[in-house]
């Protein structure tokens, strides 16, 4: 071999060394579904929200840790007093992923393409005020004003979730102003990101953020492959640990799980009131009773669901506002008791009577009812199975039927063939706007009885009326008088009979430094740019 | 011969698509067709939840979409999947060599596995070998899918051996039954009195009598590899096609399933015939 | 050989009565849950521990065991009646029969009958009795499980279309109800054993797999495929043998019919 073919061949054994050293500095965790989209406005399952949350930049970013709004590529915004027109001032000098320059020309496309009602997005519909078009004028090449036909309370953060699209780069939407960019994407496999050499962020010693070089997104479904592979060490991140693999995972290694105490979401079961539905008139009779569903509500024990179901990792829920959500939480709702008697008592109020084991209407039916749930979901066939025993105490027979989600999204939103549902609300948004179409009755999302002409209870008028009024107000304090309103109604009514506010359980590999877990999503690599590898440390010499 | 291949062809053809349509009537007419787990996001306004709603209309008459899907099938088209957003004949060939490759290595360790317990019985033929050999069959029939997948999970195996597990009890059942009802046929019991050898008599005399059978069973073997790749690639996160054949089952996708189901109605169905045929007697001509 | 087929017989003849009987004891309660000793070891109150509910193990798995094991065999039955009608009898009968049996068989094989599950499960009012539930289930098992056994009988029956001794009784004027029943059958006999005990211990499983369409048994009654379903997950793989009891079950029963049956399936 000659000289130069010896160069040649060290100089390409050096690089094959730096190629692998540099996968050594790579971040895996798993995405549990087939990312749907990588159109970052398209955004409406999990795993395209991950994608999205990590590519994307944007104009404002909420931090998870302290529940505040960040600069991020505006460096400064004002919303007018009326709610209507915010507008931001950009930071200077920032380019795409591919190079292109970031302008206030593409902060107005991103707005037009997000407002085209084709797209069905749901953060395009989060600015959906009223019918009216929404305006963005470009006031200089750092400015931009974006103008609502109605006032939008909390108008400001619901820019956490609009990733700007380059209106010029021929990449398209795989241009991307975040921390990291999509390199590879297998289908059915995994989803590669690379680290975005153009990304504006710096740490406080001038150093480009992020740390980490790559992340590498595996596609697995599987809960108990992915405990498995975190054990092994093959993957460094879980999102969101169930409690029974927490416990699991906490016996052998404590110093790896997180538990960040209450999370937004909460678990909830409700009756079937609407005045179409094909069941029988005395089960609607039932269900549109106050009582019959508050003497639910006080039948159910709600600690033993938090104790058996969650092994402790979760707190029995009363309202539709979890305590981690620490403003708008309602801090006076009065928890509801668990309390067979006085669930007895209620009833005895609608006239039923319990004889021989079996509790019987005014009119001679024996109560009994179904609950639906979405099968697959271990806690939630758990949580009525043992509501099934509970209310058997009081003479009630419930038969629980466990279906696959298609059929049970179309019995609660098209075909209202069921009596009663068990379902989880997962929560992203802290404001209570996120919440308006739950509360409002002509929505199609307002579970129990959606789509109503007009309100059929006085108490869903006033809801209505409450989140309106709380909605057009840009004060915090008088929304939250508003929305407590709103709260206690709910608590008085139970529409909804909440059960629990799981946890957010995590699971952290001790290499990932920085991680600093959160309730809020995405729990583990909200702060991803700051987030280190061991591995880095140690190349680094610190 | 020429015109048995040719018929078998064509009523080939005649059962993918009677099979195709059939099994997109059913998922027509399954509950939660149309149904989108997006109607339960409360972010979206009405509006776009009926857009929603209303975005399967196409898919509503069932003769209809799936004649046009045929003809455009024909055309090279295959439809795009509405729960991936991806091109469906993409999706296909990504996916099917996997699926292949699978269900073909767990088929032929299952028959490997088979023919080598019975050829193990014949020749030791000892009551503690034969109550072995039913203990481990019965125990695989009676372990669930999930659980071989997770075994196998645990112990850094290979997918195509859960597959393998899977399949073998069913195929050794039907084989050491076959086997044992010609054991005492009259030409057997001639031959090992003419002093022939135990593999003699099992390769001249056992494995014709019931060679059509063995075929049929083959046939319907592949069947079952196909069935079984679905949860084992489900449980094991392996992108084939019986992953995608539950996910779009799921998701009620159409056009997503209509093309799985006929590829998966021709692979049994060529399968079945190619068995039938393999298993014909020449005709003698006069 | 006979000793030990004779045991085999007794061994679960034994514990499918202990099964039945057992579950109609007051004292085995499947349903109740002692939420303050959930998942906890054997002890004097719970002979195999409790479940992930705290509902004891012992008593659901009698329950499961007489629910399925009562159940599936009588799906199974169905399944070959059905694989017999037609497979076999299409077979033995050749020409246009036998050439449409093949179509159907074929087709059943590949469709996917999930969503004809699903159909069948819209169909169901949701306040059907668990009893009732459970029994439609293994009744549309064995409607739906006759095609691949369909498809070897029908080869089976074709090669004893054309065997010798056929043509020898056809030719003494045999009716085709006899020449079927004394002829054909035993020569099928095999393949429909096989078929048997195949089935038992799929369509109890099935089962258990069809709950997440909501068919199947529904809680709080237990069936052996739901007991068994509880040991997908890698949680249960821990130092806790009773978990394993109702496979230990479901294994032991199912291999000692077979063994007590094993030998008779020789035709004479």
């Amino acid at each position: 071999m000659n000289r130069r073919s010896f160069s040649l061949f060290v100089c390409l054994v050096l690089i094959g060394f730096l190629n692998t050293a540099v996968c050594w500095d790579e971040l895996r965790f798993y995405l549990r579904s087939e990312p749907k989209t990588f159109n970052p406005l398209a955004v409406a399952d999990d795993s395209s929200e991950t994608v999205r949350y990590l590519t994307g930049g944007v104009l404002l970013r909420l931090n998870r840790e302290t529940q505040k709004l960040e600069p991020g590529l505006a460096s400064s915004w004002t919303v007018s007093k009326d709610g209507r027109t915010i507008t931001f001032t950009l930071r200077p000098a920032i380019f795409f992923s591919d190079g292109t320059p970031f302008t206030a020309q593409d902060v107005k496309y991103t707005m037009d393409q997000l407002m085209d009602p084709e797209l069905r997005s749901p953060t395009g519909d989060s600015f959906r005020s009223d019918n009216g078009k929404v305006n963005c004028t470009v006031l200089a090449p750092d400015k931009v004003a974006i103008h609502f036909p109605a006032p939008i309370a909390g108008l400001d953060r619901l820019f956490d979730q609009v990733a700007i699209l380059s209106s010029q780069s021929p990449k398209k939407e795989m241009a991307v102003l975040g921390p990291y960019y999509v390199s590879d994407y297998k289908p059915g496999s995994l989803v590669y990101l690379r680290k975005n050499s153009n990304y504006w962020k710096h740490d406080s010693s001038g150093r480009q953020l992020p740390y980490i070089s790559a992340i590498k997104l595996e596609i697995q479904s599987n809960r108990d492959l992915e405990m498995l592979k975190f054990s092994r060490g093959e993957i460094q991140l879980i999102n969101a640990l169930d409690a029974e693999y927490f416990d699991r995972l906490a016996t052998s290694s404590p110093a790896l799980v997180h538990d960040g105490g209450a999370s937004l979401d909460s678990e909830q079961m409700w009756f079937n009131q609407v005045g179409t539905a094909p069941i029988p008139a005395y089960k609607r009779t039932w269900f549109t009773s106050r009582n019959f569903r508050r003497a639910i509500s006080s039948a159910v024990n709600r600690n033993d669901l938090c104790r058996v179901v969650y092994n402790g990792h979760a707190r029995p829920a009363f309202g539709p506002v979890s305590p981690a959500n620490r403003f708008w939480f309602n801090s006076r709702l009065q928890p509801i008791p668990f309390n067979q008697k006085a669930a007895l008592r209620l009833l005895q109020l609608d006239g039923f009577q319990l004889s021989a084991g079996k509790l019987r209407d005014r009119e001679g039916h024996a109560v009994e009812f179904s609950i639906i749930t979405n099968a697959g979901n271990r806690a939630r066939e758990r949580m009525a199975i043992m509501i099934q025993q509970d209310l058997v105490a009081i003479g009630i027979t419930v038969n629980v039927v466990t279906l696959d989600f298609p059929s049970l999204i179309q019995r609660i939103t098209q075909d209202f063939n069921y009596e009663a549902a068990l379902l989880g609300l997962v929560n992203d948004d802290l404001d209570p706007d996120g919440q308006m179409n739950v509360w409002l009755s002509s929505s199609e999302t307002h579970q129990w009885n959606p789509k109503q002409k007009t309100p059929a209870t006085a108490w869903e008028a006033d809801l209505d009326r409450l989140m309106r009024v709380q909605a057009s107000s840009m004060d915090n304090q008088t929304r939250k008088k508003y929305f407590d309103k709103v709260q206690e109604i709910v608590a008085d009514q139970a529409p909804f009979i909440y059960l629990v506010n799981k946890n957010a359980l995590t699971a952290i590999s001790p290499s990932v430094e920085g991680a600093k877990p959160v309730v809020l999503r995405p729990q583990t690599y909200w702060n991803i740019e700051y987030l280190k590898l061991a591995v880095e440390r140690a190349s680094n010499g610190k | 011969m020429r015109s048995s291949i040719l018929r078998r062809l064509l009523m080939v053809v005649i059962t993918i698509v009677a099979g195709g349509l059939v099994s997109a009537t059913l998922v027509r007419c399954a509950p939660g067709f149309g149904a989108d787990e997006r109607q339960l996001d409360s972010r979206l306004s009405n509006d776009t939840i009926n857009a929603i709603q209303t975005s399967h209309a196409d898919e509503r008459n069932i003769v209809r979409f799936f004649f046009a899907s045929v003809c455009k099938t024909l055309r090279g088209d295959f439809g795009v999947s509405r729960s991936l957003n991806r091109p469906v004949r993409q999706l296909l060939q990504e996916r099917a060599a996997v699926t292949a490759a699978l269900a073909g290595k767990g088929l032929a360790l299952s028959w490997l596995a088979a023919a080598l317990m019975i050829f193990a019985s014949r020749f030791v033929p000892t009551p503690a070998l034969g109550i072995s050999v039913t203990l481990l069959s019965g125990a695989l029939l009676c372990l669930p899918a999930g659980v071989l997948a997770l075994l196998a999970i645990l112990f850094n195996q290979p997918a195509y051996l859960v597959i393998a597990l899977i399949v073998y009890p069913k195929v050794h059942r039907y084989l050491s039954n076959m086997v044992e009802a010609v054991r005492g046929m009259p030409h057997i019991l001639t031959a090992r009195a003419k002093g022939a050898s135990e593999s003699r008599v099992f390769l001249w005399h056992v494995v014709p009598v019931i060679k059509r059978d063995v075929l049929a069973l083959a046939g319907v073997s592949i069947g079952i590899a196909i069935s079984a790749s679905i949860p084992v690639e489900a449980l094991c996160g392996i992108p084939g096609i019986g992953q995608l054949s539950w996910q779009a089952a799921m998701g009620r996708d159409l056009p997503l399933l209509n093309n799985v189901a006929m590829l998966v109605i021709g692979c049994v169905v060529l399968a079945n015939s190619g068995a039938d045929l393999l298993g014909e007697e020449p005709r003698q001509s006069s | 050989m006979k000793r030990l087929r004779l045991a085999a017989a007794i061994l679960a003849c034994v514990l499918v009565l202990i099964s039945v009987a057992g579950s109609f004891v007051p004292r085995f309660d499947y349903a109740r849950q002692d939420r303050e000793h959930v998942g906890s070891r054997p002890s004097s109150g719970h002979w195999l521990g409790t479940d992930d509910l705290g509902r004891d193990r012992f008593a659901r798995l009698l329950q499961g065991t007489r629910i399925s094991i009562l159940l599936a065999p009588s799906a199974a039955v169905v399944s070959m009646l059905l694989a017999f009608a037609i497979g076999a009898v299409p077979g033995f009968a050749g020409g246009f029969a036998e050439r449409a049996a093949v179509t159907a068989i074929d087709l059943v094989l590949s469709i996917p009958w999930l969503f004809l599950l699903l159909i069948v499960r819209a169909m169901l009012p949701l306040n059907t009795s668990p009893a009732a539930s459970v029994t439609i289930t293994f009744l549309v098992l064995g409607l739906l499980g006759w095609a691949a056994p369909a498809r070897i009988l029908l080869a089976r029956a074709r090669s004893v279309r054309q065997a010798e001794f056929i043509i020898l009784a056809r030719s003494t004027g045999i009716a085709p109800y006899r020449l079927l029943y004394r002829h054909v059958i035993p020569n099928l006999r095999p393949i429909l054993l096989a078929q048997f005990w195949i089935s038992v211990p799929i369509f109890i499983l099935s089962e258990a797999n069809l709950s997440i369409l909501g068919l199947g048994v529904a809680e709080p009654l237990p069936s052996l495929g739901s007991l068994l379903r509880e040991l997908e997950t890698v949680l249960s793989l821990r130092a806790d043998i009773c978990r394993f009891a109702p496979l230990v079950m479901l294994v032991v029963i199912v291999s000692s019919l077979q063994i007590a049956v094993s030998g008779r399936e020789v035709p004479s």
